[in-house]
């Protein structure tokens, strides 16, 4: 206890005398286990504070999240279209806490660089050697005129798991045979490229099988999408005209929603839907822009081998929130950076040099709950950034064999079961 | 000071967990786990890749590469790494207790 009033008494005199993060801190740390903070308890945070404390047991890990319950988005498309409950999406943090890693439930609303901390809504200080950020997205509401939090509430998102998931999922039961749900979709980057697809897919499944009369229209802010092949091979044969897809150049990009009318406005032409799906233009989690490590895009430049913020040292930043080459967000993606970044910290504390690393991402959708489909990747640190390599990758094939569709469903459901397993089991 | 602290740190840092430390993983093995689980007892996920021998698993991730072996995605991921790489992961692997 002692020791640690010390060190904060050093910092806090640091800091007032307007000292920036400097080597004349690490005296005042020389004789403690190294700190380490994570911001966000997602796949990337809870991935990489659980990956570095089995690599590096004694170095202190506190991982700061805002829920004690864990909702994870991939599969919450099998929830709204009924196939699924909620709570085979959710998790605790029980098994993150029995590998040592010290939870704090509540929100980090400030990130001091300079001093090296963090603050909790409570006012509690965290002090770091190095803080990791890995909020996930958030909305950049001011994108879309019209779309708020309260907007939200009559036409979802459900682009956070959990309420909003519920919510569409009981507006489509609710809605009579013969209604229209409108799905509005953004422009890359955003979160899970597939995802949207997939949930145009499984709303189809549902109308198809309870609302036949019903279509679902999808207005899409870019010309092409991820697996837009295999994605409309599937429409075609599965549901026949009732799928509508409108790309930018015909209009498919909304530029602003009326939640009384429950439209939405393109360039052409305004949609009316009786389910409006809104999914709005997203950007880091809001801690990474307040934490000043966001850059013109709204997304957080790194380095490609330490995951280092290339805007503040000393602050690491992974999953969703960071721009990765043309890696795709994923949960597999930000568990695959988690596992990287882990082993660098560790070389780094031990002043070492972190390994050139190689990333995988590998994205599951389903267009009916037996019909899988993938998109995989390798990368790799070319110069300042990421890049696949060539020759690899790539989607299933447009002619697989049904068997081949249904393989892949199963595989998508071990996919989950392992990243919710490794991340939270 | 400095230089006091990195010994201190190097000294239990790196501690290998297992036999093969994670910290030392070779290019692309820690992806693996997204789907190959590290960890026992998960529903549905494909085999483990610990302890396997290292002659199998090199055997088949050639085979996926060459597309001699039937896949649906391993084909893909085999493409992106090279004989010695794949060596490496191999190995690593091969060392850890199933
Ligand atoms: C419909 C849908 C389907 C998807 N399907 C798939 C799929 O099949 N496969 C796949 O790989 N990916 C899928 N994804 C993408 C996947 O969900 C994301 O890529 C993944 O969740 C990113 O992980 P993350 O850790 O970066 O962020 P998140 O998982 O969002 O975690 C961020 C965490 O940080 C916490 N947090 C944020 N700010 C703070 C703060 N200031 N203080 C404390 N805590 C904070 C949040 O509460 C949250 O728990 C899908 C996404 C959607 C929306």
């Amino acid at each position: 206890m002692t020791v640690r009033l010390t060190r904060r008494s050093v910092l806090a005199g640091a800091l007032a005398s307007g000292a920036m993060a400097s080597p004349v801190c690490a005296p005042a740390i020389a004789q403690n286990a190294p700190r380490v903070v994570v911001i966000g308890g997602g796949f990337a945070g809870a991935g990489f504070a659980r990956a570095l404390k089995h690599i590096a047991n004694n170095v202190n890990v506190t991982l700061v999240e805002t829920h004690r319950t864990f909702t994870a988005c991939p599969f919450s498309n099998h929830v709204i279209a009924g196939l699924r409950d909620l709570s085979a999406q959710q998790f605790t943090y029980e098994k993150v806490a029995a590998d040592g890693v010290t939870m704090a439930f509540e929100p980090a609303i400030a990130v001091d660089a300079g001093s090296r901390t963090v603050t909790l809504r409570s006012g509690t200080p965290l002090m770091y050697d190095r803080l990791v950020i890995a909020p996930g997205i958030s909305f950049n509401w001011s994108a879309l005129p019209g779309y708020d939090e309260a907007a939200a509430k009559i036409m979802p998102h459900a682009w956070h798991a959990g309420e909003q998931t519920e919510l569409l999922r009981r507006q489509l039961e609710a809605m009579e045979d013969g209604g229209t749900v409108l799905m509005s979709v953004p422009d890359n980057p955003m979160r899970c490229p597939p995802g949207a697809y997939e949930r145009a897919s499984l709303i189809a499944w549902y109308l198809k099988a309870k609302k036949p009369r019903s279509k679902i229209i999808v207005l899409d802010a870019k010309d092409q999408f991820s697996m837009q092949r295999l994605f409309q091979n599937a429409w075609k044969a599965l549901y026949p005209g009732q799928i509508e897809w409108v790309g930018l150049s015909n209009g498919g990009k909304i530029n602003s929603v009326d939640p009384k009318t429950r439209s939405l406005a393109g360039d052409f032409e305004t949609y009316k839907g009786t389910v409006v799906n809104v999914i709005p233009p997203q950007r880091a989690g809001t801690i990474a822009q307040v934490a000043g490590v966001t850059d013109r895009t709204g997304w957080c430049p790194v380095d490609p081998i330490t995951f280092e913020s290339k805007i503040a040292p000393n602050v690491h930043v992974l999953g969703d929130a960071t721009l990765v080459g043309t890696m795709p967000k994923s949960a597999f993606g930000a568990f695959s950076q988690a596992q990287i970044c882990a082993a660098a910290i560790a070389k780094l504390f031990a002043n070492a040099t972190p390994d050139r690393p190689k990333l995988i991402n590998t994205c599951y959708s389903v267009a009916a709950p037996d019909y899988g489909m993938s998109v995989a990747g390798v990368y790799q640190p070319v110069g300042n950034d990421y890049l696949e390599v060539e020759g690899a990758g790539g989607n299933s094939p447009v002619d697989a064999p049904q068997a081949t569709r249904a393989l892949e469903a199963k595989y998508a459901h071990g996919l989950f079961n392992t990243l919710t397993g490794e991340t939270f089991g | 000071m400095v230089r006091s602290r990195a010994l201190f740190i190097v000294s239990f840092v790196l501690a290998a967990v297992g036999g093969a430390s994670a910290a030392d993983a070779p290019r692309g093995a820690s992806s693996c786990i997204g789907c190959h689980a590290a960890r026992p007892g998960i529903e549905d996920a494909l085999p483990s890749l610990k302890g396997r021998k290292a002659s199998e698993v090199t055997e088949a991730m050639l085979a996926f590469r060459q597309d001699r072996k039937p896949a649906t995605v391993m084909n893909r991921i085999a493409k992106g790494f090279s004989d010695a790489e794949i060596a490496a992961i191999a190995d690593w692997f091969a060392e850890q207790q199933p």
